[in-house]
């Protein structure tokens, strides 16, 4: 049973797993940098403590810091949230080392799922259906595979994933200087120049699954659409995933439990497929709580981090998969700090004001006076909706939105108006492509 | 114990049968302002109020290991805001290089912080002296999580490197000076 946990994070998520630790009556300690002491979580949590300055390398990416934050508080346990350390084996292990329990999967199931290459053939071998595709070592390499693949391909980066290091190139032409150009950004964004190659399918659907595992057992916890995307970034996630066929959905959550199973896992995870076409193909593996974790959570009526949480305790899963179910239409939008370029705009919150009321859920960090800082990600605020269906849920996020106020920031607030209204939205099954086609078409509300 | 999202909907429950469109709720920890909206449903505007109880500052098991060296802190307390002292303290654009003609900028395509090389403890991407091409990767601008690659834009040889590794750059400032080949 965990008494105290420190949580290594910032923003909605730290706020999140504040809440949830209040709930089961564990105490928090927030470990938050300089640029982050007087933030919300930080009035939330139990305690606060600095882990150092604001740029993240020197903060919530410095391992010894946060393992020491935690022993210097009392902790018994440290939640790493999502990003940051969240899939970082290295923490994993010094929380081992410490006596501490890491609130996510074995050091080793991080180290799979992280080099995305490994992962694909694992879940190959495992009989997941994967993109034709393999890693390119040499320019020599990479032309003769992309012959075999078929045009247009998909450049990947081994130590990225989260829709980051993704590079599509269009004819053979092209391959060569982008292979370069990929190999260069990866080792600079990663520090692991390798690259590989897949078949890039446009017009795809990004459908996930979420897997629950207490190391012996593994559980899905239905699936998510996050087909809209922009940059490969998400920004409207929802649950279920809409007009899938009963048996691809039955098949996907299988290959899902069919992969964790596979790897033992213990924790939350996503699995992520490409769905086109009536066929689906195993994308990657996040192996930590994600940001849109709340549509499942709505729908499910289950609060996610409890369940990491008592599963990091050591406790067996407290459901079966029969216990499963799936209740109405949840869809989550992610409000950001960005100009309408979708480039980052930092500043203070002067106001934030959200909706409330049934089938309403906002899970933010800022309020009037919040510094949305350059150091850190864009995210500001989640809305999420629930409703009996989808065609409710959608009404409900047209209405909602409306009554989303937001000062001292630009938002990205019109261009999700503009999705919610749009009636391609609203019959549902978009694929990836669809955010990008919606900006063209009205470039005042947003530019791609 | 904080508001959750559940006493939020407990509240309002019970103000739906009242007549009021307006609820504001005060505690030492929070307000709490609850409005109807104009169609029809309710708004609210939260801010926490309870100071953050600060456990004593760690020092870490071992130095921490950013990218090279640490930047130096803006002062606690201080959040690093476009217009706040972080940012007043970081270089702005300087006026073109004073090189000679052939001498080119590269600068911040973006707001961030400044790193030479890929990962703590690897080698800079180029040094004075280094040859670059257009697609040259020669440094990152991270901001708010991103690592933006940045290329040299241009064919040469790097003369200057105008920040510290580690260091804030606002937007359009110079962060080398590459002097074209000549020959």
């Amino acid at each position: 049973m965990l008494r105290r946990i420190l949580i290594a994070n910032r923003g909605e998520i730290a706020a999140r797993i504040v809440a949830a630790c209040h709930r089961l009556g564990i105490e928090t300690v927030l470990a938050a940098s300089e640029a982050d002491l007087d933030s919300r979580p930080a009035r939330l949590s139990d305690r606060t403590i600095c882990l150092g300055p604001p740029p993240a390398a020197a903060s919530y990416l410095n391992v010894a810091a946060v393992v020491a934050a935690a022993a210097a508080t009392g902790c018994d346990a440290i939640h790493p949230g999502y990003g940051f350390l969240a899939e970082n084996p290295a923490l994993a292990r010094a929380c081992a080392a410490a006596g501490l329990v890491f609130i996510g999967p074995a050091a080793a199931q991080l180290e799979l799922a992280g080099d995305k290459l490994a992962a694909r053939e694992q879940a190959a071998a495992a009989g997941l259906p994967v993109l034709p595709g393999g890693e390119a070592a040499t320019a020599a390499q990479a032309q003769s595979l992309a012959a075999d693949i078929g045009w247009p391909i998909l450049i990947k980066a081994a130590g990225g994933g989260g829709g980051r290091g993704l590079r599509p190139v269009h004819s053979p032409a092209e391959l060569a200087a982008a292979a370069g150009q990929a190999a260069a950004e990866a080792h600079a964004a990663f520090g692991d120049p390798r690259i590989y190659l897949e078949r890039f399918l446009p017009t795809a659907r990004h459908v996930e699954v979420q897997l629950l595992g207490d190391g012996e057992r593994v559980i899905h916890l239905s699936d998510r659409d996050c087909s809209i995307q922009r940059r490969y970034q998400k920004v409207i996630e929802e649950a279920p995933a809409p007009l899938l066929a009963d048996g691809l959905r039955t098949a996907i959550h299988d290959a899902a439990v069919a992969f964790g199973s596979r790897l033992g896992y213990r924790g939350l995870g996503t699995v992520e497929f490409l769905v086109a076409d009536g066929v689906f193909y195993f994308l990657e593996m996040n192996a930590r709580i994600q940001v849109e974790h709340p549509v499942t959570e709505q729908v499910c009526r289950l609060d996610l981090v409890a369940e990491q949480i008592a599963v990091a305790e050591g406790r067996p899963l407290s459901l079966a998969q029969q216990e499963v179910t799936v209740t109405g239409h949840a869809i989550e939008c992610r409000i950001c700090a960005e100009d309408p370029q979708g480039r980052p705009a930092p500043g203070t919150v002067t106001r934030a004001v959200f909706p409330a009321g049934p089938g309403i859920r906002v899970d933010t960090w800022i309020q009037a006076g919040s510094a949305v800082s350059p150091f850190y990600d864009s995210l500001l605020a989640k809305l999420i909706v629930t409703g009996a269906d989808r065609a409710d849920a959608v009404g409900r996020l047209r209405r909602e939105l409306g009554d989303c106020e937001i000062a001292g920031v630009t938002t990205n607030l019109p261009l999700l108006a503009a999705l919610a209204g749009d009636h391609g939205f609203a019959a549902g099954g978009m694929d990836t492509g669809f955010l990008a086609r919606l900006t063209e078409r009205t470039p005042a509300v947003a530019h791609g | 114990m904080n508001l959750s999202n559940d006493d939020v909907q407990d509240i309002l429950s019970l103000l739906d049968s009242l007549p009021y469109s307006e609820l504001t709720l005060e505690t030492s920890r929070f307000t709490l302002q609850l409005r109807r909206s104009a169609e029809g449903g309710w708004t609210q505007e939260t801010q926490g109020l309870s100071q953050r109880v600060l456990a004593g500052p760690v020092a870490p098991a071992t130095p921490p290991a950013p990218p090279s060296a640490t930047p130096p802190a803006p002062p606690s307390g201080a959040p690093p805001s476009r217009g706040g002292p972080a940012a007043a303290a970081a270089p702005v654009p300087r006026a073109a290089s004073d090189a000679g003609p052939d001498a080119q900028d590269i600068v911040a395509p973006l707001l961030g912080t400044f790193y030479r090389a890929p990962q703590p403890g690897a080698p800079p991407f180029v040094d004075i002296g280094g040859s670059v091409e257009a697609d040259t990767v020669v440094a990152i601008i991270e901001t708010m999580k991103l690592m933006n690659p940045v290329y040299a834009g241009t064919t040469g040889t790097v003369t200057e490197i105008c920040l510290d590794d580690g260091q804030f750059a606002e937007q359009g400032a110079v962060l080398m000076r590459v002097s074209a080949r000549t020959g």
